[in-house]
């Protein structure tokens, strides 16, 4: 960027009014400062200096511990290869769903996003019923193979946990990635190939560094979920592992060590922090890409190598992601042991038999989830919006480095994610108790935690599309005399509206889904899916089972069609790239 | 309207939507039932708010609560707050500025946390003396128990008679080599049947001697015993019964009461209970769960009123289908499918609530070396 552009852009500034150009720094900032650093600062506090004097004593004991060493190593190489391998296997359809049209597509997109909505329980039955001792996957080997006990044992091992954890994640490339994929103009690539380069060598040279904006927010994404991985560590790797959040969560509930927990908390946090460091400062230097609408860069594949790849994608999916929800849905639909086809669990939902006061409509409880959902998505999209705007701001003024202020900014708006839900939880008892944030049994306080899980990914998909945006059509927009706000509604806005919706996905299938943080607060029933399938699930009988397969199957149906809708979300242009 | 207005206009009609929707408004799930909805307002037109924290397995009839509701003119508010550990985690934290009046969820467990951390004041509801003393453990009465089950093995009766295998009938014949990778039990560490099997453990090999209960950890760790996270996963993923045939494992820990239940549960109504508990001496472990007047409650009155309520023989007698556990009230009727299914152990495995609270993170150390290392 040139030193002229910079002097426009002051020259403006100063004309503008300074209240409203501050807006999108603030707000996002003192939602972080008033619901996250207020919050966790007090329970971490509250931990280590009980008496009101600091002792790092756990700390110290944590760092020499041979034990808690092992934990977060194995916290990090796990995540590490759950990262690598979800990128490499989703890349390929993120490719596909770039590129091509083919009936159906907008179904299995939305499809690859169901599984991030399931709880890890329903999650847990399906794996079982497909690669357990005695799902599909054994029992075909065994009659095809002629062997008498099943060759594949995966429960409780390293494989079962990397496994789920590119179902869950999968989605993120896809997404991510496919979206900042399609909007790239394919003709550089052709006329690298034009120009004598192979396939294999136009993309690596081309698209992939054109790319790596979309890969690097994918697969940071992916590493501080599976960083924090709790449910799928417990309930599918089984005792024998452990990760920091497991940890934390082990001294806060059934110790009640609440030091301990803090310490660990702390180094949690300490490392994401850094990694966020230095993630941010590899991706501070961004090219723009000359943008094309999708319209112009997608087709039906044609040739042979164009089918082979869009079939082998969208074989690999129906592998990895659609059998086992497939499974759960059977079993929501049979019967017994006999296996009869059956409605029973659908009607039985609609039943309540014994007058509880927690029993919960089906459609009650998809009112509930969608609501909530919804307010998060909306209040994550306006802050994430403001949040990138203003990151990118940062990137885009000045050829010189960055601050070391501004630089940590990007950071700390990914904290949350890298936060224990359950010490953040326990933050928000001991902080938001007096008016005016007397919030502790709200149900507010569910949607602001929500939000604060929600806005990282909105931020993540939102910057890379606003830093690809060739600064001079808006300093071609500022000559014609355009306010700084003018310039953001009618360039930025509509080239990043697609990525908007993107977050916007994320947001709404965080809230649906988040079982984690939301069970440790104090709520009056207000019962989400989810909630209303952990307690079908947490009693005997097999009709609660069926139910809670049943009420899972209305969770992914609900999610399914409201993806759907968010990615048909128009208004105008917007939405149109 | 142009098209960035209408923009903005959506935007503000769906978060005016989406936040009115989860406002403090009634929602229908928690609106009274017709029959019960109007309570003439003949004494003080506002009901008085009670708030009781529960642990999420918490579960009453609509009729049960409204009675109480009826007559003192109150609106109780139920939080559901996690499982027990993260309820009484919230209950210490908030000491200064408690969440709720009544604490209800404690188990014998986490009892000892309970009374050490000073949250719970005494009350001694004249409801007592329909209680055996064998419940209630506290001598204050700063906690009073409302209901009790016992954690017991269950099996898979088809399973077992399918293969004309005698099923297990105590602790030791798990160590069997005809038992071996037939078991799933819970993690202590993480899971509260977990912990209440480790406790009957202890009870029945005790912590010196030729054969400690490390000692048979060690020997079901040989025999290949499961084991899982939670109860759930056990139940529904491993348990053959309750996975429908695809879990491999037809020995399970779980309740005495399990097997009722599956009965009450079931696509099909039964003769007999398809699984059964293993209720001898010294092979289940006895969860009593209390309810508590929280230190600083405004409503003292209101609450103490709640208290004797869910002691009376109205809610008693709702427990066992809505929590699946026994009532502490020696006069409430157990609904049918108890009385005809269940099965008491008589000697359960009774450890004082104090050597518990001295000793429970020691123990289960000590069982995470022996078994998972």
């Amino acid at each position: 960027m040139t030193r002229s552009t910079d002097e426009t852009t002051k020259g403006i500034e100063h004309r503008g009014r300074p209240w409203l150009r501050l807006l999108p720094a603030v707000l996002p900032l003192a939602f972080l400062l008033l619901f996250y650093f207020y919050p966790l600062s007090s329970i971490l506090s509250l931990s280590l200096a009980p008496e009101g004097e600091l002792s790092l004593a756990p700390l110290a004991e944590l760092i020499e511990s041979p034990r808690y060493l092992r934990v977060a190593w194995f916290t990090t190489w796990q995540a590490a290869v759950s990262t690598l391998l979800t990128t490499a296997l989703a890349l390929p359809a993120a490719y596909v769903f770039a590129r091509y049209q083919f009936p159906g597509k907008s179904i299995i997109q939305a499809l690859t996003t169901v599984p991030f909505v399931l709880p890890t329980m329903v999650v847990s039955m399906a794996f079982t019923a497909f690669l357990g001792p005695r799902g599909a996957v054994n029992r075909v080997l065994m009659a095809l193979l002629g062997l008498d006990r099943p060759p594949l044992d995966l429960q409780h091992t390293l494989a079962i946990i990397l496994l789920a954890h590119v179902f869950y994640n999968y989605t993120l490339v896809v997404r991510i990635v496919g979206t900042y994929w399609s909007n790239i103009n394919p003709h550089l690539e052709e006329a690298a190939r034009v120009l004598g380069s192979g396939r294999w060598q136009a993309f690596r040279k081309i698209t992939l560094p054109l790319l790596k904006p979309a890969i690097g927010a994918a697969a940071l994404l992916i590493f501080i979920f599976c960083f924090t991985s709790f449910g799928v560590i417990l309930v599918l790797g089984g005792p024998r592992f452990a990760t920091l959040e497991v940890a934390i969560y082990r001294q806060t509930v059934h110790y009640l060590n609440q030091p301990l927990a803090a310490a660990l908390s702390l180094i949690q946090i300490g490392f994401t922090f850094g990694l966020m460091v230095a993630y941010t400062r590899l991706q501070s230097h961004q090219r723009p890409v000359e943008r094309q609408s999708r319209r112009a860069t997608q087709r039906p594949p044609v040739h042979l190598g164009e089918r082979a790849i869009v079939w082998g994608s969208l074989i690999l999916i129906l592998a990895l992601l659609a059998l086992p929800l497939a499974a759960l849905v059977l079993r929501s639909l049979t019967s017994g042991a006999e296996g009869f086809p059956t409605l029973t669990f659908y009607r039985q939902l609609f039943e309540n038999p014994r007058n509880s006061v927690f029993y919960v409509p089906p459609i009650a409880a998809v009112r509930n989830s969608i609501s909530f959902a919804l307010a998060t998505t909306v209040l994550s999209v306006t802050l994430g919006l403001m949040a990138a705007t203003v990151l990118d701001g940062h990137a885009r003024r000045s050829a010189q480095p960055a601050s070391p202020l501004r630089r940590l900014l990007d950071p700390i708006f990914m904290l949350p994610l890298g936060t224990s839900a359950v010490t953040l939880g326990l933050g928000y008892i001991v902080t938001l108790d007096e008016p005016p944030l007397n919030l502790r049994t709200s149900p507010l306080l569910i949607v602001l935690a929500h939000t604060l899980v929600a806005l990282p990914f909105v931020v993540r998909s939102v910057l890379p599309a606003l830093r690809s945006i060739d600064p001079r059509l808006r300093e071609a927009a500022r000559m014609l005399g355009a306010s700084p706000w003018q310039i953001w509604r009618e360039i930025d806005l509509p080239i990043v509206a697609r990525a908007v919706l993107v977050g916007a996905v994320f947001a709404f299938t965080v809230s649906m889904g988040e079982f984690g943080a939301t069970s440790l607060i104090a709520r009056p029933e207000r019962p989400t899916l989810p909630v209303a399938i952990y307690r079908l699930m947490s009693r005997p009988g097999a009709t609660n089972y069926g139910q809670a397969l049943a009420m899972s199957t209305l969770l992914m149906l609900v999610c399914a069609v409201s993806f759907i809708a968010i990615e048909r979300f128009r208004v105008g242009e917007i939405g149109a790239f | 309207m142009s098209s960035r207005n209408r923009f903005l206009f959506i935007i503000t009609l769906a978060a005016t939507v989406a936040l009115g929707a989860c406002g403090p408004a009634t929602p229908a799930a928690t609106e009274p039932p017709a029959a019960t909805a109007t309570p003439e307002p003949t004494m003080s037109p506002e009901p008085q708010v009670l708030n009781v924290m529960t642990h999420d397995s918490f579960d009453i009839s609509e009729e049960t609560l409204a009675a109480f509701e009826e007559v003192h003119n109150a609106r109780v508010q139920i939080l559901a707050s996690g499982d027990a550990g993260v309820m009484l985690n919230q209950a210490i934290l908030s000491k200064e500025n408690p969440l709720a009046d009544v604490i209800y969820g404690v188990d014998n467990t986490l009892l000892g946390q309970a009374l050490e951390a000073g949250i719970l004041q005494p009350y001694d509801s004249p409801m007592l003396e329909a209680i055996p003393d064998e419940l209630a453990i506290d001598p204050q009465n700063r906690a009073l128990p409302v209901d009790y089950g016992n954690v017991c093995l269950n099996y898979d009766k088809g399973w077992f008679a399918e293969r004309e295998i005698e099923p297990p009938a105590n602790l030791e014949d798990l160590t069997e080599p005809a038992y071996e990778g037939l078991s799933v039990v819970e993690n202590p560490a993480t899971s509260s049947p977990g912990l209440a099997f480790l406790l009957a453990t202890i009870g029945r090999f005790g912590e010196e001697g030729d054969y400690t209960y490390l000692d048979y950890w060690s020997d079901l760790r040989e025999n290949d015993v499961l084991v899982t996270e939670g109860w759930s996963e056990a139940y529904w993923t491993y348990f053959t019964y309750g996975s429908g045939g695809e879990g491999d494992r037809p020995i399970v820990v779980s309740y005495a009461s399990s097997p009722p239940v599956e009965v009450q549960f079931a696509e099909e109504p039964f003769d007999e209970a398809p699984t059964a508990a293993i209720t001898a001496d010294e092979t289940c472990f006895r969860q009593i769960e209390f309810v508590g007047l929280l230190q600083g409650t405004q409503q003292t009155e209101l609450a103490q009123a709640w208290i004797d309520f869910m002691l009376s023989e109205t809610f008693q007698e709702d427990i066992p289908l809505h929590m699946f556990v026994f009532p502490a009230n020696e006069n409430a009727e157990l609904p049918e499918v108890f009385e005809e299914f269940a099965v008491v152990p008589e000697n359960p495995v009774q450890t004082p609530y104090d050597t518990i609270q001295a000793n429970r993170e020691a123990w289960v150390e000590a069982w995470t070396e022996t078994f998972l290392r």
